[in-house]
């Protein structure tokens, strides 16, 4: 601290960082940058490992072996579904109370703000059915939950089949600790919302149900389950749940221990696990593996019914069964078998599983980065936000003393006179306008779509998307209204008070996002900072590049699936040497750039870059259907299942952005 | 003792406070007479009788219940006794020395589900006055063979011969519902109840589950259940005798088939309705000379339907509500199934201090309104001495689910009162309700030495009532918890880092930094300067 209370020595590191503030930021976001696209690589992934004592060492015989039990209750099940074209209750709570259960009903109904079209819901009302196992060796305080969530379309006819023939085998046990709940439910995860909420007795998200009449405990963990098929050709596993939230990695390990042990085939993100990790194939593979994680948690839906379960502290992860075109096929044996593990492991828990990580990414099923390990790359990335801020601070004092302290520092009395100088009183009107449009963005869509919809030709759900994305094209235009205020004294001081609060309104923001779901944060960080960074009102004075930059991008498009993990960085060699390039001022292009960032393009990106390294990729207008059902779908989960991502968008990071476009179009 | 609720152990007994001062003079009495040696004049009488009721339960399960009865007529606490026969010295010495006026000891693995079993069995007596009495449940202790050993040891024939050859551990714990207890009370020798004699009572409860025991079938003999045969009977047992439930529920006599043929049936009113027993006493040597053994066996001559069980009068369901590690709520069910009546419940709470109760947040809702107990009593938790106490008396409307409700928060513990796995959570103890359920048939009153023992542990006052004690399920609630590996001495160490950079931090934001001109100097300075000023030279 020395170093810093001595004004010679203070005024030296001022002039060092404001000297080299623009390399010191590039290298900064550079070095972001290549540590994220680095997880992927041996010495900053690890191998995973079982922590917990009470599932570790102690293996157990799995003795399942009704598939031909399963496979019958499966075609009961799909004639019945068929013959009532609903969920079969009766079938199901005679079936259950004959392997022996205790089985209760749930219904509930819930009507959604606005039609959803790829569901082909609005009103929606349906019963959850449910056993419950009762251990014989204790009280009901613990249980673990199987759940099969059956939507309107007939699928997963088969899981029902396998949780039927597993309830009838683990009825036979005696070893059961801890309760088991076999969950069916109607209309998948609204069902599946509609329970959790029902079990805990709360309302979250407003929906109607009937009061449970049976429980069973804490929930220690679940299972849920999707089989479309009687054979398998491999098991993918869902971790992400709602906002980004995790099972703890332990629970992910048991799943693997016992696929391997089994000899099934287990994906993740759809991708086949790398065995080669000395070699560059294997982290190339984990690298496309990770940024698809990275994507589907930044998206902060809940990727099948497990998402939910973890608001509640229930540590869960969804299997779906995968048939394609291999030749090697597993039966339903071999996956009850491996569900029946899982099961008998949970059952030993003496505690909750807590030994092991809850944040983390996986570059693959037997590999995973620690948070110690993937936070600096925000880290450097928001430091780029902070060395801007610092330097405009720094800037303000020196404009504020005038000229006679050339070369920057802060002087001797640098604090009292540039505060009224600052004019914090003109940035009240840009703050408070941005603002209120965020909130009209976040309010208005679901609340005007009937009015929307009498005058226009255009169904609610159309009318809910057209008017986000017209409120959000419409904040484009807040710099007019806000330039009645702007004093014009001081025009520069002006823009740096302003971009100053924007900077650390971001980093604010972002810094908190990255705590709780990194990846959400690393990619708005990722896409936001750069332009946040060199937004000035008169055009940069050495720019960007957006030759460079459309060129890059169309590379990117073009890119084959093997090289894109190349592409960033290329992105990244492109700006830097752009930065040198000196070119005239220009606003449009400048605009035109922080458009491309704006979050709702990022969000565009973002399916493009999704849909690339699922190896099917998009057309422009495939694309633009896709991004308008996103937009649809992220407001609907927000009132659905209360997911975070639309309000911290609209709320949050649309009025930090609308404030950079305003320091852009200055006078 | 109903021993109704979860894996637990309880403990129970009653003490009058008067008693303690009595103690000494009691002493000293003693000490007189002692030598004397006349007091032993004509042996105090004692006697035993062991019983077995084995009960089809409506969900299709089996309960046996075993009850061994052991009364002595001595007045423990007057007499100076030293000769035990029947009675257990080691329970006798208890009573003696600590005046022990009551005492009911139970543990219990699994839980009685009423809803699906009915009321239970074996209840508490009625006339417990929770003014005087102490409490206490271990709701996270298990039961186990070394449980079962030490109170078979109790027993007269310990496990050599009569009823009591059927307790063979690995059977007995492998059921859905283990229960022991040991019940020590007072009773009257006379009708004015001018002296008393003792009773202890031992009972076994278990739930044999009737589908994993039976691959389906609700068939059940005793050798499926207990894998032993009942032999002989307990010599020194004034009673011995096994009674099977075999009432039918839906008027058709010829559902079942007992094996052998009972000699007599009893009928009687229990809680609330009319049963019929079939009864078999080891001491009528037909019983047991045929074949040696008596192994009784109950078939289904037609499967019974998987219909819904009937649904008892009063049950009642427990969970916590909420999530997060901030708040919760406590919820209590309690369900009246009758069609017409209404009846009153007393519900006994025991919350652990860390639960800190928000009182103003109690809510009595019943059919959508609320529902104000006729009396509540309340008795704060002090931290670390001892837990909160309510206690209300609800009435609950017939046909109806009464819900209790109360919000509380979880308390921080100190990081040593943790238990080593903290991450299980932390128990609370069953909530008690204690009702007088209307009958469905009107009971007369029974002579208790007469009729068997099963029927006598709930004395009715009048036959429009039955005495029920409920227990709900026990709880787990999980605590904020610190994470006590790595990782939470990693956040201290860079909780503390962070503190001091903010320290200096904040102090370089907050001040200004001037550079002053450097002082004149110290004082041989200005001495120096002084002189050299007398010698007009120039300062340094």
């Amino acid at each position: 601290m020395g170093l810093l209370s001595d004004p010679v020595r203070r005024r030296a590191l001022a002039r060092l960082v404001l000297r080299l503030n623009a390399p010191l930021c590039v290298l900064s976001y550079v070095a972001g940058i290549t540590w994220f696209l680095a997880l992927a690589f041996p010495p900053l992934t690890q191998r995973t490992y079982m922590s917990e004592n009470a599932m570790g060492s102690t293996m157990v015989e799995e003795q399942f072996v009704g598939g031909d039990r399963a496979r019958g209750f499966a075609r009961d099940f799909a004639a019945h579904r068929r013959k009532s074209g609903a969920l079969p209750v009766a079938w199901l709570e005679r079936t259950m109370q004959s392997v022996g259960l205790e089985v209760y009903t749930q219904s509930f109904s819930r009507q959604l703000p606005f039609p959803d079209e790829t569901h082909e819901r609005y009103m929606v009302s349906g019963t959850n059915v449910y056993g419950i196992l009762r251990a014989p060796r204790a009280a009901s305080t613990e249980s673990l939950v199987l759940t099969v969530p059956c939507s309107s379309d007939s699928t997963n006819n088969q899981a029902v089949g396998l949780l039927l023939a597993l309830a009838a085998h683990f009825r036979g046990q005696i070893y059961w600790a801890k309760d088991i709940i076999f969950l069916v439910t109607e209309h998948d995860l609204l069902g599946t919302e509609a329970w959790l909420e029902a079990y805990h007795d709360v309302n979250v998200t407003g929906i109607q149900s009937s009061p449970l009449q049976g429980r069973a405990g804490a929930i220690q963990a679940a299972v849920a389950l999707e089989l479309s098929s009687d054979v398998v050709t491999s098991l993918d596993v869902a971790v992400e749940g709602l906002n980004g939230q995790l099972p703890n990695l332990d629970l992910l390990n048991l799943f693997q221990t016992f696929c391997q042990k089994g000899g099934l085939l287990c994906t993740l993100q759809g991708k086949l696990q790398s065995q080669d990790w000395t070699s560059l194939d294997g982290p190339l593979q984990g690298l496309q593996t990770l940024l698809l994680m990275v994507l589907r948690q930044a998206s902060g839906r809940p990727h099948g019914p497990h998402g939910l379960f973890l608001r509640y502290r229930v540590e869960a992860l969804t299997l779906r069964g995968i048939n394609s075109f291999r030749q090697y096929k597993y039966d339903l044996v071999a996956v009850g078998k491996t569900l029946e593990g899982m099961f008998r492991k949970l059952n030993h828990l003496l505690e909750r599983l807590h030994q092991s990580f809850f944040l983390y990414l996986l570059p693959a099923l037997s590999r995973f980065v620690s948070i110690g390990l993937y936070m600096p790359a925000a880290g450097f990335l928001l430091l780029v936000l902070g060395l801007k801020a610092l330097e405009l601070w720094m800037q303000l004092h020196e404009a504020g003393v005038g000229l006679e302290e050339t070369g920057g520092g802060s002087g001797p009395s640098a604090l009292h006179p540039p505060a009224q100088g600052v004019g914090l009183t003109s940035l009240v009107a840009p703050l408070l306008i941005s603002q209120a449009m965020g909130v009209a963005l976040y309010i208005l869509p679901v609340l005007g779509q009937h009015v929307a919809t009498q005058h226009f030709p255009v169904a609610e759900a159309e009318a809910v998307v057209l008017t986000l994305l017209a409120i959000y094209a419409a904040g484009l235009a807040l710099p007019h209204s806000t330039h009645w205020v702007v004093s014009p004294q001081a025009p520069d001081r002006g823009w740096m008070a302003l971009k100053l609060v924007a900077l650390i309104y971001l980093a604010l923001q972002l810094g908190c996002i990255a705590l709780t779901n990194f990846s959400l944060g690393f990619l708005l960080a990722a896409t936001m900072v750069p332009t946040a960074a060199v937004t000035k009102p008169h055009g940069p004075r050495y720019v960007l590049v957006s030759p460079h930059l459309s060129q890059c991008l169309c590379l990117h498009h073009r890119a084959r699936p093997h090289s894109i993990s190349l592409s960033p960085t290329w992105c990244l060699y492109s700006y830097h040497g752009a930065y040198t390039d000196v070119v005239p001022p220009s606003r449009p292009l400048y605009a035109a750039l922080l458009v491309l960032t704006s979050p709702a393009a990022t969000l565009l990106g973002s399916l493009f870059l999704w849909r690339e390294l699922q190896e099917a990729p998009l057309s422009l207008a495939e694309g633009w259907q896709l991004f308008l059902t996103a937009l649809a779908q992220g407001v609907l989960e927000h009132y659905t299942y209360g997911a975070l991502l639309f309000p911290l968008l609209a709320l949050g990071l649309y009025p930090c952005w609308l404030l950079f476009w305003n320091v852009l179009f200055w006078k | 003792m109903p021993a109704v609720h979860g894996g637990e152990r309880r403990w129970e007994a009653e003490a009058a406070p008067g008693m303690a001062a009595a103690r000494p003079l009691a002493l000293l009495v003693l000490l007189v007479l002692g030598p004397g040696g006349w007091g032993f004049a004509d042996p105090p009488r004692d006697s035993l009788r062991e019983e077995l009721v084995i009960t089809p339960l409506p969900s299709g399960d089996v309960a046996a219940t075993f009850q061994f009865r052991t009364r002595w007529d001595s007045e423990l606490q007057r007499e100076g006794v030293s000769h035990y026969r029947l009675f257990p010295k080691a329970l006798g010495q208890l009573i003696s020395k600590y005046s022990l006026r009551e005492l009911h000891l139970s543990f219990t693995q699994g839980f009685w589900r009423t809803r699906y079993w009915g009321p239970p069995f074996l209840q508490a007596p009625s006339d417990t006055d929770h003014y005087f009495l102490r409490y206490a449940v271990l709701p996270r202790e298990v039961v186990c063979t070394e449980n079962l050993t030490p109170w078979k040891k109790l027993l007269p024939c310990s496990s050599k011969a009569g009823l009591s050859v059927l307790l063979k551990a690995d059977r007995l714990f492998h059921t859905s519902y283990h229960s022991q207890a040991v019940h020590i009370r007072p009773v009257c020798r006379n009708a004015h109840c001018t002296s008393i004699s003792w009773e202890l009572r031992q009972t076994l409860s278990v739930v044999f589950d009737a589908f994993i025991t039976g691959q389906g079938k609700k068939d059940w003999s005793l050798f499926r259940m207990f894998s032993r045969t009942l032999t002989e009977p307990c010599p020194l047992a004034s009673e011995s005798r096994v009674y099977v439930d075999i009432t039918s529920y839906n008027q058709d006599n010829e559902t079942l088939e007992v094996n052998p043929l009972p000699t007599t049936t009893y009928q009687d009113v229990i809680l609330g309705t009319r049963k019929t027993y079939a009864v078999y006493d080891l001491h009528d040597t037909a019983i047991i000379n045929n074949s040696r053994n008596l192994n009784l066996q109950l078939k289904w001559k037609k499967p019974p339907e998987n219909e819904a069980p009937p649904v008892p009068f009063l049950h009642a369901q427990r969970y916590v509500s909420g999530y997060g590690l901030q708040k919760g709520e406590l919820s209590t069910l309690l369900y009246n199934t009758h069609p017409y009546r209404a009846f009153p419940v007393l519900l006994l709470d025991t919350v652990p201090w860390y639960l800190r109760l928000y009182v103003h947040t109690l809510t009595i809702t019943s059919k959508g309104k609320e529902n104000k107990p006729s009396y509540i009593h309340y008795q704060p938790a002090q931290d670390r001495l001892q837990p909160h106490l309510l206690e209300m008396l609800i009435q609950l409307p017939a046909n109806s689910v009464t819900k209790v409700s109360i919000q509380f928060e979880r308390a921080l513990l100190k990081w040593t009162e943790y238990t080593p796995d903290p991450n299980h959570g932390f128990y609370v103890s069953p909530s008690v309700l204690s009702a007088l359920v209307p009958s469905m048939v009107a009971a007369k009153p029974v002579d208790w030495e007469e009729s068997p023992l099963f029927n006598s542990l709930f004395p009715v006052s009048d036959g429009s009532n039955y005495f029920v004690r409920l227990y709900t399920e026990p709880l787990l609630v999980n605590l904020p918890t610190p994470d006590f590996s790595m990782p939470y001495n990693v956040i201290c160490l860079t909780c503390t880092v962070v503190a001091v950079c903010y320290g200096s931090f904040y102090n370089l934001l907050t001040r200004t930094f001037r550079i002053e001109e450097p002082s004149t100097g110290g004082l041989a300075k200005r001495l120096a300067n002084l002189i050299r000023r007398a010698r007009g030279v120039p300062p340094l």
